[in-house]
């Protein structure tokens, strides 16, 4: 019986043997080799360009700003009879002033047209949905130009407040507007998807046991959209304090006066002040990477409480 | 009552705040556009300078959406399946252009790439400085469009493709790149309305020269302080309108791709 089983002879495979199991190592490498070159190919693409556009750029102004030296530098901007002559202070204190009036504004816009467009309907509301974004898709300096048409003296509506005395275009109050109109959208767009999200059983339910819609609102509602609040305010300040184009427009650009942090930058620049310029742009610099920690923080508490509130609501139908 | 007040009252204050502050003045510009009818309206988008400048911003979109939706599909695949130390910086870096002010933008690609530069690559005032500041300012909306699409991406359909024999490329560009269309028009449509009216990064890096380096919000500036408003309003409405165009043609191309993925 065990002869039947032939063993197989050296004759029995028609194709050389080494080239299948080269076929076969190759096919079996291939790929993975591919993976690694794309892979890393890949890695080293990002990281390049991310570093070269974004990375060493801001690094080498920190580098620039601190190349004379930290003391020096500081006594420049802030000494009356130095290189800054003060303007940095003032562009510093009106540039937190516009941000104080502005960023407070938007916000209650805000969180008013996302309340509106979420739970009400009315005649308009997708336009008035379509009509917050405008802002993003304007240029800045059209912006300006526009502020400028209606509420310089000569304007529609500027010519009739300069009557009563009021001058709104190359003073404070234009810088304001303009600071407004570019960061109308942050504060709905993100509070008004969390709104959408939430639903409205608990301010039904807090209507049932009897709560007005101030307390309903107080209590129930803008808790839970505070997260969202607190990553539009961030992203609102962080367009408020760097806007550039609509603000040099309507504000006139008075050194001294009407100068925010960006036009100083820019102004101690076109005077070959370079020191002033790369410490302004430091900054505002460090003040946009504070930003960007806030809102990883504000992101990552938002969602935390979103994961919380899913688990809750889980164990809640897992019990009934 | 109080709910009959809320609801009357507070969509005519949102409109009341969105007109004294964005309508009006936009209804502003486009009667100052035509203020003297039809011809110097087209005189002044015909103006060479304008012209040459207008020509400038449509093609410097185009490439730069272009590269940047390439360049930030590459970036948002990255962040999200590769795994290596220092990567949550890298995530943290896209978002800087976003918080950066533009002028801060511009000074800082001039310190590294303008006459001063400490690796010796001037390209300050050409067009390729244009280009470099435009990719910065619109890389976050490229990558920040894809990345939540392809982190709610399913990975079995993906590796059902690749146990079929499909090898990457054949999987990226017949499971993933479908999924990725619509986010990566979205993200492009944003960056083209940006790179359209980009503004402060470009006037300290491209100095606005006439012909060469200046766009059309240059352009439009250089009218405003040269207080011929027409002509700036003429320039704006025409760009405003142009944006809008864009903004509605990639709309429509991402409603028409989502419709093929709903009926697939």
């Amino acid at each position: 019986v065990s002869i039947t089983v032939a063993p197989p002879g050296p004759a029995e495979p028609v194709h050389s043997p080494t080239v299948i199991v080269g076929r076969r190592k190759h096919k079996r490498r291939n790929p993975a080799v591919r993976k690694f070159f794309f892979k890393n190919g890949l890695r080293v693409f990002v990281i390049g360009y991310l570093a070269m556009l974004v990375a060493v750029p801001v690094a080498t102004i920190a580098y620039r700003a601190f190349e004379p030296g930290f003391s020096t530098a500081w006594r420049d901007l802030t000494d009356p009879g130095g290189a800054g002559t003060g303007d940095f202070v003032h562009a510093l204190i009106l540039t937190l002033v516009v941000a104080a009036i502005a960023v407070p504004l938007n916000t209650v816009f805000g969180v008013g047209t996302a309340l509106l467009l979420a739970r009400h309907r009315f005649p308009g509301a997708r336009l008035l949905d379509a009509a917050i974004d405008l802002p993003i898709a304007i240029s800045p300096v059209v912006v300006g130009l526009s502020l400028l048409l209606v509420y310089d003296r000569s304007g529609w509506i500027g010519s009739w407040l300069a009557g009563r005395g009021i001058q709104i275009a190359f003073s404070i109050p234009g810088i304001v507007l303009a600071s407004a109109f570019i960061s109308i959208p942050y504060v709905a767009r993100e509070v008004l998807p969390v709104l959408q999200e939430i639903g409205t059983e608990q301010e039904q339910a807090a209507a049932t046991l009897g709560a007005g819609p101030i307390v309903t609102l107080l209590r129930i509602t803008l808790p839970s959209i505070r997260w969202g609040i607190a990553y539009g305010v961030v992203l609102t300040t962080a367009r408020v304090l760097g806007e550039f184009g609509a603000v040099s427009i309507i504000s006139g650009n008075i050194q001294g006066q009407t100068e925010t942090l960006t036009l100083y930058v820019s102004n101690q620049f076109a005077d070959y002040n370079l020191v002033g310029a790369y410490m302004g742009g430091l900054v505002l610099a460090v003040i946009s990477l504070l930003v960007l920690g806030l809102l990883s923080l504000s992101k990552r508490k938002e969602s935390r409480s979103w994961r919380s509130k899913s688990a809750e609501s889980q164990s809640a139908s897992a019990r009934q | 009552v109080r709910r009959g007040i809320i609801r009357s009252s507070g969509p005519g204050a949102a409109v009341i705040y969105l007109s004294l502050l964005v309508l009006i003045p936009i209804a502003a510009v486009a009667s100052q556009a035509f203020s003297g009818g039809w011809s110097p309206f087209w005189g002044a988008i015909r103006n060479p300078e304008t012209w040459a400048a207008l020509r400038l911003t449509l093609l410097s979109a185009v490439i730069v959406v272009i590269v940047n939706t390439f360049a930030g599909t590459a970036v948002a695949w990255v962040l999200v399946r590769d795994k290596f130390p220092g990567k949550k910086l890298l995530g943290a870096l896209v978002d800087l252009p976003f918080a950066l002010p533009t002028v801060i933008a511009g000074l800082t690609l001039l310190t590294l790439y303008g006459p001063d530069s400490p690796i010796h690559l001037d390209v300050a005032n050409t067009r390729l400085a244009v280009w470099v500041a435009l990719a910065f300012v619109t890389l976050p909306f490229a990558v920040r469009s894809i990345q939540p699409v392809l982190e709610e991406l399913d990975l079995d359909a993906e590796e059902a493709a690749a146990s079929l024999g499909a090898n990457s490329f054949t999987v990226f560009r017949r499971i993933v790149l479908p999924s990725l269309a619509p986010a990566m028009i979205s993200g492009a449509s944003l960056a083209f309305a940006r790179a359209l009216g980009e503004y402060g990064s470009l006037v300290l890096f491209t100095s606005g020269l006439p012909f060469k380096t200046m766009v059309a919000s240059i352009r439009i500036f250089g009218f405003v302080e040269s207080d011929d408003y027409q002509a700036a309003a003429a320039v704006s409405l025409f760009l405003l309108l142009g944006s809008l165009a864009i903004l509605l043609a990639l709309g429509a191309l991402r409603r028409h791709l989502t419709r093929d993925e709903v009926s697939a």
